[in-house]
């Protein structure tokens, strides 16, 4: 949770420093539904995240160098500078998609977990996604091919009650988001998102059930994000949601803070916390200095990364193939 | 696989048996490879499921646009799916995953996932179908990078592309006309009897104009070729058999020759084939044209329900003609 915190803060000093170019949405307030759903999975199990994607891959276990300079559009980022802040995919910890097209990543994740089924391994996938996307059609249609084929996918809405400025109550014919698993015949649980373990607890049990072959659950953590949509957002009226309550959500809901409490109410002592914080902290420091100093990727790279199996006449392939021809389609 | 004089083995198939051949080989060749569709259980998935068990071929309920992206996840996930889009006016509700997750994620995870998928659409145009259910929508497709487009035209191109397709590691769209499924054809019996992707074929050899036929337009082409050689016009026909890439080195080379071309296609007029033909001609062979480009295509009105609105509205034996005769 330290880890997705700091390396938020630090990204939102280098935004403000000119180094991170884009949009960039922090899950600062919503580590714990993160963390503690990732910490249900096993590291060969996938995830499937959104347009706030840098948490999932840091609670996946990712390295913070790639993801660091990532954000700045780096060479050395771990989607090599064709994702950028919206899309911290980390393959290598078993994220496979982070997508901004709002509830584009549903059925990814369904999918995953219905190739699962078919390869017949005892693999999960754990799909991420907002109250916002609970409205789109891939939701429905997704979650009634998940119960209909009893595929292992756990379906985690961190719901923070906006879709940028629109409320749930605004948007939610059944504003409890939960209760629309029944119409799937799938269980829904409700969890607080701000208590990591009570997430953790949850989706573990979520986890068995899907990878026992009994299909997937509904998990809503009720959750809440402190900064902004986006930083980049300038939101013109009347402001959607009071000040008074999101500083009320930082002094009294941090999940950081409220996870401290509890680690040192049961004998936890401070000192060890306080070297898991120089840890993070030195960790975060060397993530930023990795990705300042990569270098941009080199324009001649542009096609690279398009096609697995290259063709004549189609933009180069990674292997090698870097010149744009004056005749080819790009 | 080879006969005694050395020619390759050759068996009489239909198009749409040796797309089916085509299928059901990749399927043995590598169990990775799925069938998912509506209702495929029952048009000609028995079979199927006989052979490889129901693991392999999987009935999608109505859900174009989340199913499409369930097959792009199973493909990330070890999968090679073929999805049977059906009908190809369905393709607009499976378009987002298509284009927003199959096209680009390989791209913006910088190689970090591949997709190896095939999606099957059908061009069921003419019979009285009525707009919703006739589109030939492959030219919006053309304009996404990342996708494979492919249009076979004979049985033995159906099932070489087809396997291509199908062991290619990225997204391929295949446009069938099923008015080419009942044609017959020499196929090759080698199960690796493959024809790479990007290659275009000439059908004919003639030297006065070229036609380009794409997919379905083929059929009418090959007609009015036939009249125009009782004419002794000599027409040179050649089908692009894949959209994307395109061949453009076969289209001008044949251009060289003769000066003149025509591209006919049953697309809409506004940016179709014909239009990225004509400006790629525009762009690298100018010089070799004598006459200006003709397209023969469907006009830019919706596809009329009642057979007299219908009859002439796709490229027609007589258009072709009509076409070819003013550029001599
Ligand atoms: C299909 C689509 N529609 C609209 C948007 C614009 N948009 C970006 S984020 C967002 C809100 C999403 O809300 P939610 O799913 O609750 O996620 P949160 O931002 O709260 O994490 C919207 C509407 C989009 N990216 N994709
Ligand atoms: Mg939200």
């Amino acid at each position: 949770m330290l880890r997705i915190r700091r390396f938020e803060e630090e990204g939102i000093r280098q935004f403000n420093g000119g180094k991170i170019p884009g949009p960039f949405h922090s899950s600062v307030g919503q580590e714990a539904a993160i963390v503690g759903a990732c910490l249900a999975l096993r590291y060969d199990d996938t995830v499937t995240g959104t347009h706030r994607s840098h948490g999932h891959p840091i609670g996946k276990g990712a390295h913070l160098n790639a993801l660091m300079a990532e954000l700045m559009g780096k060479e050395d980022g771990i989607c090599k500078g064709r994702g950028g802040s919206m899309h911290l995919a980390d393959r290598s910890v078993g994220i496979i998609s982070e997508s901004a097209i709002v509830g584009g990543g549903i059925p990814i994740a369904t999918g995953c977990a219905f190739g699962a089924k078919v390869r017949r391994i005892d693999q999960v996938t754990l799909c991420f996604f907002g109250d916002g996307a609970v409205n789109q059609g891939t939701f429905h249609e997704s979650l009634n091919m998940a119960s209909l084929w009893k595929l292992p996918v756990i379906y985690v809405c961190e719901n923070n009650g906006f879709a940028i400025t629109t409320s749930v109550a605004q948007s939610h014919g059944q504003p409890d988001i939960a209760l629309r698993a029944a119409g799937y015949g799938m269980p829904g649980v409700t969890v607080d998102g701000q208590d990591v373990s009570a997430v953790y607890t949850t989706t573990a049990e979520a986890v068995t059930r899907a990878r026992a072959g009994d299909g997937p659950t509904l998990v809503v953590a009720n959750t809440y994000r402190f900064d902004e949509h986006d930083f980049r957002l300038v939101i013109p009226g009347e402001p959607y949601r009071s000040i008074e309550d999101v500083e009320a959500h930082k002094r009294d809901r941090d999940p950081i803070l409220l996870y401290r409490t509890r680690l040192i109410e049961e004998g936890v002592n401070d000192q060890s916390l306080r070297a898991i914080e120089y840890e993070v902290a030195k960790a975060v420091k060397q993530a930023a200095e990795f990705a300042l100093s990569s270098p941009m990727p080199r324009p001649e790279t542009l096609p690279d990364y398009m096609f697995n199996s290259p063709l004549p006449g189609h933009c180069g392939p990674a292997a090698g193939q870097h010149r744009i021809d004056r005749h080819a389609n790009c | 696989m080879q006969t005694a004089d050395n020619k390759p083995a050759m068996t009489r198939l239909t198009y749409l048996e040796a797309l089916v051949q085509a299928q059901i080989e990749e399927m043995e060749r590598d169990e990775r490879v799925v069938l998912m569709g509506e209702d495929i259980l029952v048009f000609g998935g028995d079979t199927v499921v006989q052979r490889f068990g129901n693991n392999r071929i999987w009935n999608m309920p109505i859900s174009e646009g989340s199913f499409t992206g369930l097959a792009i996840g199973a493909a990330i996930n070890g999968l090679r799916p073929v999805l049977d889009l059906t009908t190809a006016s369905f393709i607009y509700l499976a378009s987002d995953q298509i284009i927003n997750q199959a096209s680009k994620l390989r791209y913006m995870t910088g190689g970090q996932i591949d997709i190896p998928i095939v999606f099957r659409c059908c061009m069921h145009s003419v019979g009285a179908k009525a707009a919703q259910h006739a589109d030939r929508p492959y030219p919006f497709f053309m304009n996404v990078p990342g996708l494979k487009i492919i249009s076979p035209t004979t049985a033995a191109d159906i099932k070489g592309l087809m396997k291509s397709a199908i062991r290619d590691g990225d997204p391929v769209l295949v446009f069938e006309d099923p008015r080419l499924w009942p044609l017959k054809g020499d196929v090759p019996t080698d199960p690796d009897h493959l024809i790479p992707i990007g290659k275009a074929d000439v059908k004919r050899e003639g030297n006065d104009v070229t036609l380009v036929a794409i997919a379905g337009a083929i059929r009418p082409t090959m007609e009015a070729v036939n009249a125009l050689a009782e004419e002794s016009i000599s027409v040179e026909v050649i089908d692009p058999r894949t959209l994307k890439p395109l061949d453009h080195e076969t289209i001008k080379s044949s251009v060289a020759k003769t000066g003149r071309l025509v591209v006919v296609e049953n697309g809409h007029r506004v940016c179709n084939v014909g239009a990225e033909i004509a400006a790629v001609m525009a762009e690298e062979a100018f010089d070799l044209l004598k006459r200006p480009i003709l397209r023969v295509c469907a006009p830019d009105i919706h596809v009329p329900f009642s057979p007299a609105l219908e009859k002439d509205f796709f490229a027609t034996k007589e258009r072709i003609i009509t076409a070819v005769l003013r550029l001599l």
